[in-house]
């Protein structure tokens, strides 16, 4: 059983991380990175997905449209992978694993496989579902041009129209998706 | 020093992301079933309070303005997010906490992030297709880069212009942290 704070400690200290990081840097976004990473891995194997260009705002240029976009914002940050906010999403990997090694009630095996809600059905169909599950989740994200970190936390914060409208087209699918999938599910507590 | 910020923020975000119980999918999925609905509370009420501060250090001037970044709203935010809730809703991961999940030893979130840079990938390779098919789905909403309470920032329009921002912005966090104080933290349906 993992430690879990109680919601308002939560709330508090999740919306000040989000304030910390407009304050210091710029709102905090994850799924860009998802692209970014493809983006270097492709690179190793291929001569012209980046180029440096200097007619280009950024000074790189991509033979992939959506590489090339906003000037070449995504093609740059694929040739220099010390960026800010690929640097990012790798921290809170070790975010992650600092808080579970420093918590002295550990996740079982069992749980590391499937949560509770999924365990009847087993690991690999389990580990199929969240292979398609993210398969979709970053499909939709770059298509809305962000996720839950960029468009409904950091947008919403900012009051921002499309951080509204995103949250509303994710739940509007999420909770009838999620009730008819686990309806067999048991009620379990976390 | 860049560097050094991303490392620490992210880290700490990272680590805020799994004490609060964001990297287990058992709990989102639960927020999602409406049985347990921690993590939805909790949201609110983070969206909320930092709304509130936010708004009162544009309006005091403390805040860098170039650090205020508003995302286009265009009808393919809206799609984006129903094929989002899909995979969020059976998965449990969403793209920052699969990285938490996985930073704390679970190996389903691995496949999520996996998928996830498939579905990246898939996105890349068919964005110049979608975006000559379909241009619509690109084409602003209200102007695009636009906020309900006026940033007071030029090239971002702002919806509610002739009001306060900081009044706006008030009574919209006051809502969501009321919302975030009276929600149940489970239905018994």
């Amino acid at each position: 059983m993992e430690i879990r704070w109680n919601w308002l400690k939560s709330g508090m200290v999740l919306g000040t991380v989000f304030l910390i990081a407009v304050i210091l840097v710029k709102p905090i976004g994850v799924s860009t990175q998802f692209v970014i990473f493809d983006g270097m891995v492709w690179n190793l194997f291929s001569e012209d997905v980046v180029s440096e260009d200097s007619s280009s705002k950024t000074g790189y240029t991509s033979n992939n449209e959506y590489l090339n976009k906003s000037g070449g914002k995504y093609a740059k940050n694929i040739e220099n992978p010390i960026n800010y906010g690929f640097l990012f999403v790798i921290a809170m990997i070790g975010g992650g694993l600092i808080s579970s090694k420093l918590q002295n009630s550990k996740i079982s095996s069992d749980d590391k496989e499937a949560p509770k809600v999924f365990r009847e059905s087993g690991h690999n169909k389990r580990y199929i579902v969240t292979f398609i599950g993210g398969i979709l989740v970053l499909f939709g994200a770059r298509l809305a041009g962000g996720c839950t970190s960029g468009h409904m936390m950091s947008g919403m914060m900012q009051t921002s129209l499309s951080g509204y409208l995103f949250a509303f087209g994710t739940f509007a699918a999420a909770i009838p998706v999620a009730i008819f999938f686990y309806r067999n599910s048991s009620k379990g507590e976390a | 020093m860049t560097i050094i910020l991303a490392l620490a923020i992210g880290g700490l975000f990272g680590f805020v992301l799994h004490r609060v119980g964001a990297g287990n999918p058992q709990n989102l999925i639960n927020m999602l079933r409406l049985q347990d609905l921690h993590l939805a509370k909790v949201i609110l009420f983070a969206i909320g309070s930092s709304s509130l501060v936010l708004f009162i250090l544009l309006a005091t001037g403390l805040i860098n303005e170039s650090h205020i970044s508003i995302k286009a709203a265009y009808s393919g935010v809206i799609f984006g997010g129903l094929i989002f809730g899909i995979g969020f809703a059976i998965a449990g991961y969403c793209p920052g906490t699969c990285l938490v999940g996985f930073g704390g030893g679970r190996k389903d979130a691995l496949f999520f992030v996996l998928g996830g840079l498939v579905g990246a990938i898939i996105f890349t390779l068919s964005y110049s297709w979608i975006n000559s098919t379909f241009p619509s789905l690109f084409e602003g909403i209200a102007g695009g880069k636009t906020t309900i309470a006026d940033t007071g920032i030029e090239k971002f329009g702002g919806m509610m212009d002739s009001i306060p921002a900081l009044a706006v912005a008030a009574v919209i966090a006051v809502v969501f942290m009321l919302g975030a104080w009276k929600l149940p933290k489970r239905f018994n349906v």
